[in-house]
């Protein structure tokens, strides 16, 4: 982390970024989430904003999309916060890129839980395809993060590239996954064990079996 | 003991079948929920209070009493505020996650169901910021419950106002920690407050709140249903109820299961894991109740029972119940490493102990991952993990600790053996 | 009133005290760092810690910590020691050991501590952190590497100055300290940070590398930057004032001090006068003191002869002045440089009543006429406080970046006369209304018609013991000297224009830098003064005096509140103390003035206005009643440029480069350090 840093204001990054706005779909979605809290409270919407903004940004890109310095000033506009409140929590949470990134965020998860289970060989899978910790790949392509625990330790090892989780990993698997996406294509996302359905002991469904085939009401049994 | 599919409160947990009202409806849920409301607020607190259940957001405190330190009445208009913690970010925790996504109508009628019972007239549930499908399944069962009218104005008819709103985290453990969570809802950064206040005197926005772990929540309606006397069936005494273990690590089948609470540790590896990897003689140590608590090792884990209390007596703690299995080919300090590592870069950097003490003890962990160490840094750094503990704002310098004080109880041979090593390894290259 | 036990000695704290408090009543030095009384409670250092039964078994956070009923703390257990160490010793270990080249040496939180906490030697072998430096503008030197996150600074800048632009970003052990982009600073109060900053990582960048403290004569003194009189340490080597810093007075500048205040130090050494000059063939020539009272002597101005008075004088100066003009004659004395001329037979109805402690009491606030951050912004911090307390504030005057919800009514004065239902209705329903009126209203006749409204309300109010004696009708001055100087006389019914009228054949100039010299273009000009400003330009004699750091004197401030300063170090070259100069000159002219020496001097004074000699609030009486008036016309504010309003900030190389960045926004190489 020690790495994160906010790019540097620049008269390019002003000329690039200056007239930022929100478009009309994602202005919306702003206003929803500021509905969702009292009148006067609008400040406590921040984080869903900068969230916004940097998706927006992500699909004017091409990318996972970034929060340059103009677009946290909009945002704190936006609310009526001093910039100096928006900029802490752009820096503060790990989910807002500071820096450009690239179309595909291939976030492993280093934590015990996937260790243990191999997230080493997945980082040297991605490392393997040219991707370097905290760069942009030479195609614009991939950035790659180890982050932390992700909750899918059952489940583990696992990726999040952009919205997505990919489980039970092995460098294959991972493998067939990152090239699926380089070819534009839509992999299947979640667990990728064969004959798994999410988190349940693989192979060996040891309850709830009725749950399967069928919506089971277990209450007539209660 | 063992738990029969009926009783488990969360009978879609591997999400086989829809998550949405009409699935939900189908297994029990939302069904009369204004009977229940109907019982008066009273009846519903004591209701859980004589469950026996107890939070499963890590700490363990009992859920009914905590409800009933809410005001009974607002005596300035400061309504109250039920939050729900979403924000599992414990490593090896992984159990909200398959609530929400596969089960999310448990967590909004019980949201409803514990909201009025402590006279809140709203609930906040804050989601961690990378549960992104999970939230937006969150974001969708809110949007059903509103549209069937079991939410929002007179929710299910009852006379009653109550919503429900969806906050997404944007990546930080300690959000998790309810005071850091309030700071966050309001739009900062989540930094933990000083307390007292306590949040059920001033917590959101001021107001009166209560802040609930999501398995805390879900499980109130199905109790309530069933009775106390049937959740309190389960379990021992102190101990009660059924809960949701994740087993990840060095089993066959690493799972989420709903479990009796204090099943013994073997009965649940050996019941849905398929066992330690390798059997039972490979087991090395157990880290059973998420990051924050210490490891066990094999011989003392296996027959322990699986709860609050049975696991303090072996000085660790339930936690989540996220059990972290490791064989024999773990390494062990590397393990217990990558949580310091962890706990470093989750600090908020607010209090001093845990700002300086994290990045510390991570950077002798490491050094003693590789033996590159003096002996008597062992003795240090266990004095450096009790400086940090009960000396910060909040629990998470004690987490930080804890991991470390376990490792050097129970392995404290291996480290000097990496010590020793190292150090003829390099008298052997000086020669 | 919580009685509990301290040590095992049993002590009543007041309801509401913190352990800490407690702790402090009881006699027992608590070590802290973030905590700090003037700003909010963050609790994060830790070095407060002390054992509290009852509660759970480990040591607890005395700032936070309320004092109860029956509380057994213990500051010297082994438990407390042991957290402390512990504490300090994660302070010490990324903090650098460069003790010997920081300016905060010597009066370092962390260092004086760590003495008493320390261990002989560290245990931490890894690398030290280092952080990159932020620029903080041209008063703060950061050495952000020093930092330990105590958050004062930036508690500071969002509560009490109101300026949200410092902020601690990014977290854990990274969690730098840091201005929005690194923008400078910008507001009046911003350098209080310094002292603020408990370790070397904001320090005094114009005072860096300096000094060391213990080389430092100090002596107390009263700011004369504006008419707040706020208290200040003067620190001096030699016959250089150094430094200035603020003195703890709750009642008039707390612990804060403004920018100019504090860091127009600089330019006391600047553009002095240093020698007597005189006029010959309109060229002004260095001369003896001799020839220039001579040359005095020769105009023969018996009683023509008239005084007007800078805005930084003292009482004594002017007390001096008067003397030697009434012994000439004359009474033709004024100090209202730029042309005032509101009536002065109340000094109540000029005067701020409410006191500055009590204006932050107040709950509805009319401005009439102040840009309260740039004439006074410590009284804005207050009126910060009474709108955070719930006041409702409202302006009459073009609008200016307040620190606090306010309303801004109108730019013409003539709201005055006929204010908005709603603020008539804000005032009336309070309990502590309160009026002020700045110089921008007083020039256009705002007095009268505030008065009266003022009048109109406080007749209203329902007396409790909430407002009892309760005098909220305030007028804001900018002027040092502007309530001695009332109260010694300077004033003329017409102002300044009726010694114009007078057409003397003398004026005397006691370093006044903003009159409109051309109306005394037949006058011979005797100017005393410090600077080579305005007056001394349009002078036909220069008589180099002492400027406030280098003279004894009292001063009075615009709360009437009358305060003596010390003399700090001796004026440059052939400069004298004015009084002196004055008691020359009598002689030069042949008349008596009734004392010779400072004693002397200021025995006179208090013989003629009691109230002088007496430090504390000045008594003058009730408001005038029966008062009308109208005003008229679009308010100015007098003040176009905070940082450059009297003749030292003028002369302050620091002054001006705060002028030109922060105000003007130009850049500084910073290669120019
Ligand atoms: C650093 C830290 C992280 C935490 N993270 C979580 C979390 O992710 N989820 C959770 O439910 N509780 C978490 N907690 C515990 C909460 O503070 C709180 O005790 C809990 O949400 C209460 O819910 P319960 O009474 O239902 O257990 C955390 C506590 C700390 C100190
Ligand atoms: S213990 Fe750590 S996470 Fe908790 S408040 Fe202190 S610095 Fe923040
Ligand atoms: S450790 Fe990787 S998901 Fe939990």
């Amino acid at each position: 982390m020690a790495d994160r840093h906010l790019e540097p204001d620049s008269p390019e990054l002003r000329a690039r970024w200056g007239g930022w706005a929100f478009n009309p779909a994602w202005e919306a979605k702003a206003k929803a989430a500021i509905a969702r809290y009292p009148a006067g409270r609008q400040r406590s919407a921040v984080m869903a904003l900068l969230d916004y903004a940097q998706r927006q940004i992500g699909e004017e890109t091409q990318t996972q999309g970034w929060l340059p310095i103009p677009v946290i000033e909009y945002v704190a506009q936006y609310l009526d916060m001093p910039v100096i409140r928006v900029v802490e929590v752009a820096t503060f949470y790990m989910m807002y890129n500071l820096v450009p990134v690239g179309r595909y965020h291939v976030q492993v998860c280093g934590t015990t839980p996937c260790m243990l289970r191999g997230s080493d060989d997945i980082m040297a899978a991605c490392k393997a395809r040219g991707m370097h910790l905290g760069h942009v790949s030479d195609d614009g392509l991939w950035t790659l993060t180890e982050v932390e625990c992700m909750g899918n330790c059952a489940s583990a090892p696992m990726v999040q590239i952009n919205d997505d989780n990919y489980e039970d990993l092995t460098p294959e698997r991972l493998n067939a996954v990152l090239d699926a996406l380089a070819r534009g294509e839509t992999p299947k996302t979640g667990t990728q064990e064969p004959g798994r359905h999410t988190v349940e002991p693989v192979g060996a469904l040891s309850t709830l079996t009725a749950m399967v085939g069928e919506n089971h009401d277990y209450r007539g049994e209660w | 003991m063992s738990l029969a599919d009926k009783d488990r409160i969360f009978t879609n947990l591997y999400g086989y079948q829809p998550w949405n009202l009409a699935g939900a409806h189908k297994r029990g849920d939302w069904d009369n929920t204004k009977a229940l409301l109907e019982r008066g607020q009273d009846a519903i607190i004591q209701e859980m209070k004589d469950s026996g259940l107890r939070g499963r957001g890590g700490a363990g405190f009992p859920t009914g009493m905590k409800w009933s330190f809410m005001p009974k009445e607002s005596k300035d208009g400061r309504p109250s505020v039920l939050v729900i913690n979403a924000d599992e970010s414990e490593p090896g925790s992984c159990k909200d996650r398959e609530i929400i996504r596969h089960d999310p109508h448990k967590l909004v009628e019980g949201a409803l169901v514990a909201g009025f019972a402590m006279r809140a007239r709203a609930a906040y549930i804050y989601i961690r910021g990378e549960y992104i499908r999970e939230a937006e399944t969150l974001f969708a069962a809110v949007a059903e419950a509103y549209d069937a009218g079991l939410i929002g104005k007179n929710a299910c008819g009852s006379g009653y106002d109550f919503d429900v709103f969806v906050h997404r985290g944007a990546g930080a453990y300690i959000c998790g920690e309810e005071t850091a969570m309030i700071e966050s809802l309001e739009g900062k950064k989540g930094q933990p407050r000083l307390k007292p206040p306590f949040p059920a005197g001033a917590g959101l926005y001021g107001c009166p709140t209560t802040v609930n772990n999501v398995e805390s929540i879900a499980v109130a309606p199905t109790i309530l249903r069933r009775g106390a006397a049937w959740f309190s069936s389960f379990g021992r005494e102190g101990n009660k109820g059924t809960k949701l273990f994740q087993i990840s690590g060095h089993v066959d089948r690493p799972c989420v299961v709903e479990e009796e609470m204090s099943i013994p540790f073997s009965e649940l590896i050996e019941k849905h894991c398929g066992g330690i990897r390798g059997g039972r003689g490979n087991l090395l140590a157990v880290i059973p109740g998420g990051s924050s608590v210490p490891l066990v090792p094999a011989e003392q884990i296996w027959d322990a029972p699986m709860d609050f209390d049975g696991l303090k007596a072996l000085g660790s703690g339930l936690g989540t119940a996220a059990v972290i299995v490791m064989d024999k080919s773990t390494d062990i300090v590397r393990a217990i490493s990558r949580l310091s590592y962890f706990y470093k870069h989750e600090s908020c950097g607010q209090c001093t102990p845990c700002r300086e003490g994290t990045g510390w003890m991570w950077r002798v962990m490491e050094r003693l991952r590789t033996g590159e160490a003096d002996v008597g840094e062992i003795d240090m750094l266990q004095q450096v993990t009790k400086q940090v503990e009960g000396h910060t704002i909040c629990a998470l310098g004690d987490a930080a600790a804890w991991p470390i004080q376990g490792l050097i109880k129970h392995f404290r041979p291996e480290i000097e053996r990496r010590i020793a090593e190292y150090a003829g390894d390099t008298r052997e290259a000086a020669e | 009133m919580p009685k509990l036990k301290v040590d095992g000695v049993e002590i009543e704290v007041p309801a509401g005290a913190t352990v800490l408090q407690a702790c402090e009543l009881a006699g027992k030095e608590i070590p802290r760092f973030c905590y700090h009384e003037r700003l909010s409670i963050a609790g994060n250092c830790r070095m407060c810690l002390v054992e509290v039964k009852p509660g759970p078994p480990k040591p607890q956070a005395s700032c936070a910590l309320p004092a109860s009923e029956g509380q057994e703390i213990r500051t010297d257990s082994e438990m407390v020691k042991k957290a402390r160490e512990g504490v300090m010793e994660f302070l010490l270990i990324n903090h650098p050991l460069d003790c010997p080249i920081c300016d905060q040496g010597g009066e370092c939180d962390l260092q004086d501590q760590s003495v008493a906490y320390g261990r002989g030697a560290s245990r931490y072998h890894e690398n030290k952190r280092a952080v990159t430096e932020k620029y903080m503008g041209p008063l703060i030197k950061t050495v952000m590497t020093r930092c330990i996150h105590c958050t004062r600074c930036v508690r500071f800048s969002e509560e009490i100055a109101g300026v949200d632009e410092i902020g601690a970003l990014y977290r854990g052990e990274d969690t730098q300290i840091t201005t929005y982009l690194e923008h400078a600073a910008s507001h009046e109060l911003s350098a209080n940070v310094i002292d603020l900053c408990p370790v070397g990582a904001l320090t005094s960048r114009p005072y860096a590398f300096e000094a060391r403290p213990w080389e430092l004569k100090k002596t107390l003194g009263i700011d004369v930057s504006d008419a707040v009189g706020a208290n200040i340490r003067i620190d001096s080597r030699g016959r250089e004032v150094l430094r200035i810093l603020p003195r703890v007075n709750d009642d008039v500048n707390e612990e804060w001090l403004s920018d100019k205040a504090r860091y127009q130090v600089d330019g006391l050494t600047r553009r002095r006068l240093d020698r007597p000059w005189l006029r010959k063939n309109g060229k002004l020539v260095a001369a003896t003191w001799d020839e220039a009272f001579a040359a005095i002597a020769k105009v023969k101005p018996a009683a023509s002869i008239a005084a007007v008075a800078g805005d930084m004088v003292d009482c004594e100066t002017l007390f001096a002045a008067k003397a030697l003009l009434g012994a000439l004659g004359s009474n033709l004395l004024e100090g209202r440089q730029t042309g005032l001329k509101y009536a002065t037979d109340n000094l109540a109805a000029v005067n701020f009543n409410s006191t500055f402690a009590g204006i932050e009491t107040a709950d509805a606030i009319l401005i009439v006429g102040s840009h309260v951050r740039w004439e006074a912004p410590l009284v804005n911090a207050r009126l910060r406080k009474a709108a955070k307390r719930g006041a409702k504030v409202f302006i009459i005057g073009p609008a200016w970046e307040t620190t606090f919800p306010a309303t801004f009514l109108g730019e013409d004065v003539g709201i005055i006369n006929a204010v908005p239902d709603e603020v008539r209705a804000a005032l009336l329903a309070a309990k502590r209304p309160a009026v002020i009126v700045g110089g921008g209203g007083l020039a256009k006749g705002a007095l009268e018609p505030a008065l009266a409204l003022y009048s109109e309300v406080h007749s209203a109010l329902v007396i409790t013991d909430e407002n009892e004696g309760w005098n909220g009708f305030n007028v804001l001055h900018m002027a040092a000297s502007r309530m001695g100087g009332l109260m010694l006389g300077y004033a003329q019914g017409g102002g300044i224009a009726d010694l114009g009228a007078a057409k003397p054949k003398l004026l005397l100039s006691l370093g006044a830098d903003e009159v409109d010299y051309a109306a005394f273009a037949d006058s011979i000009i005797v100017y005393v003064g410090h600077h080579g400003d305005k007056g001394a330009h349009a002078a036909d004699v220069i008589l180099p005096g002492s400027a406030y750091t280098e003279k004894a004197g009292t001063y009075v401030n615009t709360e009437g509140r009358v305060q003596f300063a010390e003399k700090a170090v001796f004026a440059p070259g052939d400069a004298r103390e004015d009084w002196t100069i004055l008691r020359a000159l009598a002689d030069a002219l042949k008349v008596s003035v009734g004392f010779d020496s400072f004693e002397g001097l200021r025995a006179a004074m208090i013989a003629a206005v009691p109230a002088l000699g007496i430090e504390g609030l000045a008594d003058y009486g009730a408001l005038p009643t029966g008062v009308s008036g109208t005003a008229a016309g679009v308010i100015a504010y007098p003040i176009k440029d905070f940082y450059l309003t009297n003749p030292i900030a003028r002369a302050s190389e620091t002054m001006q480069r705060c002028s030109a960045e922060l105000l003007h926004c130009e850049t500084f190489a910073e290669a120019a350090e």
